[in-house]
């Protein structure tokens, strides 16, 4: 009883840290670096106004959408109206739950692990699961809100989702028959001392990487909210603060990604040859170590969430057949491929 | 591989790489790349203003010289603004040379859409395009410009005049 408690109480005190320490200030910040990145790729100087740099934009974005009037269709779902933005945030944030910011600490006789959900064996899945419920909040924000183009933007998520949920899945089997394992940490440890998995999994890479852009709906693959023919899509019929959380789940989600991306392929928290070098110093456990990989995590999270901002205001949206056919017909087929080609190498490297 | 129509069209044209898309994904990431290190193009505002020159169609004046307006209430400019902006009454006078001058002139600025043409046809080159682009109303009333705001000194408007007797609409007599 004691004993889960405490599990239970170590967990909620990790969730608040990365909760205000992480997602929040990733969030703002992101937001903040998407318009000043965009103004900079269009030789614009972007958000100056407000404080420094406009580094207090954000801020400010978020008071007036707090204070702006809540507007709900009439002939909206009420409650479906009000869950789809909650969905969104929550799933969003779901996947910092299992996400390894570091290997653990040791302070005292008092082990603290550098991730909520302490080294769950199924977190690679985990994430999986989480990330499909996200379309559950599109498809609900869509059909609530009683609007046609609503509707066809969360139609077009829900498919955009299936389709693409299949390659990224089969896009980590290759790492997962390397690591031999799901856990993330389990992931991380088999990619030590740059033994990356970019390197040895470049398409799963590459077929991952497409498929989480799809994931998160970020540009090229923001079909579900295209400006131009869909007015808004999904999120046409928010206004205020549930449109914020709209808003809060995109860059939620991709942050996570970003997580997800450099735990996978690009050796997560881990630290290369430092333990080797410096046993004395870089023991695992050690808090030096503990808080130097929580920085090279975070660095690492800020380079992909960076690549995702710079991608989105360099390519043009894909047409919606053209995305249907890269899933099924190219992605697909060649997560298949890289399947059988990683098993025949293990296979012939055994 | 053809189209159905049998044209050949631009996706025929392209070679494997380019069918791939990846190497032009990463050139078109280049551009946006290199692009970010350009110096910004944005002038700021309320701290940077723009200077126009004559050649500038801001908002549309009366000229004033030192005996008075140089209108002749003929209205012609009325006639031919194509937004119906103009409004001229025309009053008469033998204190002057020029008998005729608007008893009351009103351009509404919310109607005006900076075509020039009332300073074409006007035989008088008594209204002109100034360089006022700073243009901020709060209410409708308010736009609706008179004879005492619209009328302003030939001297502040040389620039324009110059340039309108070394371009286009202007003959010397
Ligand atoms: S401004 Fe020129 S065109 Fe218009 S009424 Fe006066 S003289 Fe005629
Ligand atoms: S500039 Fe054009 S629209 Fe404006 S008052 Fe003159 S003729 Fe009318």
């Amino acid at each position: 009883m004691a004993e889960s408690l405490s599990i239970f109480l170590t967990a909620l005190i990790k969730s608040v840290i990365i909760l205000f320490g992480v997602f929040l200030p990733g969030a703002a910040g992101s937001v903040y670096f998407e318009r000043k990145i965009s103004a900079w790729i269009q030789n614009r100087i972007g958000p100056n106004r407000v404080g420094p740099f406009g580094i207090l934009q954000p801020i400010v974005d978020v008071v007036k959408l707090i204070i702006k009037e809540d507007i709900i269709p009439l002939v909206a779902d009420k409650r479906f109206h009000a869950l789809a933005p909650v969905i969104a945030v929550t799933t969003a944030m779901a996947t910092f739950a299992v996400m390894p910011f570091g290997n653990f600490v040791v302070i005292g006789n008092l082990r603290i692990d550098l991730n909520i959900a302490s080294n769950v064996n199924v977190a690679l899945l985990y994430v999986l699961a989480v990330g499909s419920v996200s379309v559950y909040a599109i498809t609900f924000a869509g059909w609530s809100s009683n609007n046609k183009y609503s509707m066809l933007g969360g139609l077009r998520s829900a498919s955009q989702m299936i389709s693409y949920e299949l390659s990224m899945g089969l896009s980590l089997v290759g790492v997962i028959m390397i690591a031999g394992t799901t856990s993330l940490n389990g992931i991380v440890e088999a990619q030590a001392n740059m033994k990356w998995n970019v390197f040895t999994q470049p398409l799963g890479f590459i077929i991952f990487l497409v498929a989480s852009f799809a994931e998160t709906n970020r540009s090229p693959f923001d079909l579900p909210e295209a400006e131009p023919e869909l007015v808004g899509g999904y999120n046409t019929e928010y206004a205020g603060m549930k449109w914020g959380m709209f808003f809060l789940a995109e860059y939620g989600h991709m942050i996570a990604a970003s997580g997800m991306i450099s735990t996978l392929f690009f050796g997560g928290y881990d630290i290369p040859f430092v333990k080797q070098l410096f046993p004395s110093v870089f023991y695992d456990g050690a808090l030096i170590l503990g808080i130097m990989q929580v920085g090279f995590f975070l660095t690492k999270i800020a380079i992909f969430a960076f690549f995702f901002i710079w991608v989105r205001w360099s390519l043009p949206r894909f047409r919606y057949d053209q995305l249907m056919d890269l899933g099924w017909k190219v992605m697909m087929p060649l997560a298949l491929v890289n399947i059988i080609v990683t098993s025949l190498v293990m296979y012939a490297l055994r | 591989m053809r189209s159905p129509a049998g044209k050949e069209t631009q996706k025929d044209r392209m070679g494997f790489w380019e069918r791939i898309y990846l190497p032009e994904i990463a050139k078109g990431m280049a551009t946006t790349f290199k692009q970010m290190f350009e110096p910004a193009v944005t002038r700021e505002y309320p701290e940077e203003r723009f200077a126009p020159t004559g050649s500038y169609r801001g908002r549309p004046v009366l000229v004033l010289e030192e005996d008075g307006e140089r209108c002749v209430a003929c209205g012609l400019c009325s006639r031919v603004c194509p937004a119906l902006a103009i409004q001229v009454q025309a009053g008469e006078t033998l204190e002057r040379d020029k008998e005729r001058y608007p008893e009351k002139f009103e351009i509404n600025m919310l109607r005006c859409i900076f075509c020039g043409f009332c300073e074409e046809v006007c035989p008088e080159e008594a209204i002109v395009m100034s360089k006022d682009y700073e243009m901020v109303f709060q209410n409708r009333e308010e736009a609706i410009l008179g004879k005492e705001k619209l009328l302003t000194p030939v001297a502040q408007l040389q620039d324009r005049l110059e340039y309108l007797r070394t371009h286009q609409y202007y003959e010397p007599k």
